[in-house]
């Protein structure tokens, strides 16, 4: 089966068998990482660009070096350093890209939908680095790996995913994902952070967070965004690391063989304590070691096949 | 239209002439490794080592070499060819590959195959088994050891079955109709 698409814009539209087909491929490059060459010639002679409209230091990194262990060249636009300082419009900037030939633009930016609609303004593959609350699906294929890597299945778990839901592009993407593989997930939160209407994606939504961690076989934390909280969404960090932040004793509600993912970066002792990030249950840093072999799975089969005529 | 060439005996006595000339020309068994390249050929692989064994009385690392990432057809055919396994079982500098496959036929692949492995390391040699020779060559690679030359056309195609992947072991031609 091939992978049929000119773009990677979001979980929500890939079919199970996709979602499979990356989990798979990615298994395999994961090899590649452990050995003395790091290095593999299948991309040469393709050009990767890294667009990033929001800071970013994880994922651009782990896009960037699994390109280069792909052979393709890696070229990294960072907003504060472009022209767009200097008033370019998005399509403008898309434009001049696409005249200077590359094969793939990855974009991160702060508005949903960007990437849907760079990609209609460029005849290269566009994927989707987290466009504002709507998706970051690279990310939720490694959690998805991770845990797949861990469990031997997805279908059937537990997926707690708890924190600022409503402004989580990865609880979004992870939603589309794990349900699409037949995992029942929960989704908990303080109220203010909790978007009306999630449920509607597929899931469970609580804001009593020991219920969302009851019999769980994974627990998904997400970063609080410091930055937010001028808008007061909570009264102090205090009391959201009291009610919503992951120690041991809460803990105790899962399940024994639990699993703790973080997308990262972490706020020790606001989400989650020390104990737990860095416990033998958390698997956050397996999630960056596979989140480099899901970019180059994604590299692989956006890049790897004869274009389509046309295009 | 299908027709069988070799039948699962012919196939076994192929593997085990192979085993017996592998032997005769590395006389330091211990040197060997042997790498079979996915799918087919990684299992005659783990059958020629087990020949080996039962002569030898040593047992030599096995793995696979996966060649896909190495094609130089990526990108020009319209589907990305699948990942399989890459198991590289020791570091094989110093040592002498035993490099296996099912069908030998324009050298594409062992080409790939073989610079996948010059990633992993400097071995003191490559040597290349295949089951069948079809002919057809579009690289200047040959075969050390053969277990059968079918000449074919280009129109054929020929398929080796093993019992471990489809259930029967034989080695069957398939001609244009019915490809």
């Amino acid at each position: 089966m091939r992978l049929k698409r000119k773009d990677l814009l979001g979980i929500e539209d890939l079919k199970l068998e996709e979602i499979e087909q990356i989990l798979s491929t990615a298994e395999s490059f994961k090899e590649v990482s452990t050995r003395e060459i790091k290095k593999v010639p299948t991309l040469r002679g393709k050009t990767i660009i890294n667009l990033f409209y929001e800071p970013s230091t994880r994922t651009r990194t782990s896009f960037e070096i699994a390109a280069k262990r792909m052979s393709a060249d890696a070229v990294n636009i960072s907003v504060s350093t472009s022209s767009v300082v200097k008033g370019e419009t998005l399509k403008d900037t898309a434009k001049n890209i696409e005249a200077m030939r590359p094969d793939c633009i990855v974009v991160r930016h702060p508005s949903s939908g960007t990437p849907l609609m760079l990609a209609g303004y460029v005849g290269c593959s566009v994927v989707n680095a987290g466009d504002g609350a709507h998706e970051h699906p690279s990310q939720a294929l490694l959690d998805m790996l991770t845990v797949k890597e861990r469990k031997g299945s997805i279908a059937g778990l537990k997926i707690a995913i708890i924190g600022d839901i409503a402004h989580s592009r990865v609880a979004r993407s992870n939603i589309y994902g794990f349900t699409r593989l037949g995992a029942e997930v929960v989704v908990a939160g303080p109220p203010t952070m909790m978007p009306a209407g999630i449920e509607t994606l597929g899931c469970r939504a609580t804001t009593d967070m020991d219920s969302a961690l009851k019999g769980a076989d994974v627990v998904m934390m997400l970063r609080i965004q410091l930055e937010r909280q001028k808008e007061s969404f909570f009264p102090t960090i205090r009391e959201y690391s009291r009610v919503y932040g992951l120690d041991e004793m809460k803990l105790k509600k899962a399940k024994e063989d639990v699993i703790i993912l973080h997308p990262g970066p972490i706020n020790r002792g606001v989400e989650i304590s020390s104990e737990v990030a860095d416990g033998p249950y958390s698997l956050i840093l397996d999630q960056v070691t596979n989140g480099v072999a899901v970019r180059m799975a994604i590299f692989y089969l956006l890049l790897g096949a004869a274009k389509e005529e046309g295009k | 239209m299908k027709k069988v060439v070799l039948d699962e005996k012919s196939i076994d006595r192929a593997l085990s002439r192979i085993a017996h000339e592998i032997l005769e020309r590395n006389k330091v068994p211990e040197r060997l490794v042997i790498l079979g390249i996915p799918t087919r050929g990684y299992h005659l692989a783990l059958k020629l080592r087990k020949k080996i064994e039962e002569i030898e009385g040593v047992t030599l690392p096995a793995g696979a070499v996966d060649a896909t990432l190495y094609r130089d057809d990526l990108g020009i055919k319209k589907d990305q060819p699948p990942l399989k396994k890459m198991d590289i079982p020791i570091p094989i500098d110093g040592h002498v590959v035993i490099m296996v496959d099912d069908v030998l036929f324009t050298g594409r692949t062992v080409r790939a195959a073989m610079n996948a492995l010059m990633d992993f390391g400097r071995p003191l040699a490559i040597q290349l088994a295949v089951l069948v020779d079809r002919g057809h060559r579009e690289l200047p690679i040959k075969a050390d050891y053969i277990g059968k030359n079918i000449p074919t056309s280009t129109s054929e195609d020929v398929k080796v079955h093993l019992s471990e992947i489809d259930g029967v072991t034989e080695v069957v031609i398939y001609t244009a109709e019915d490809k």
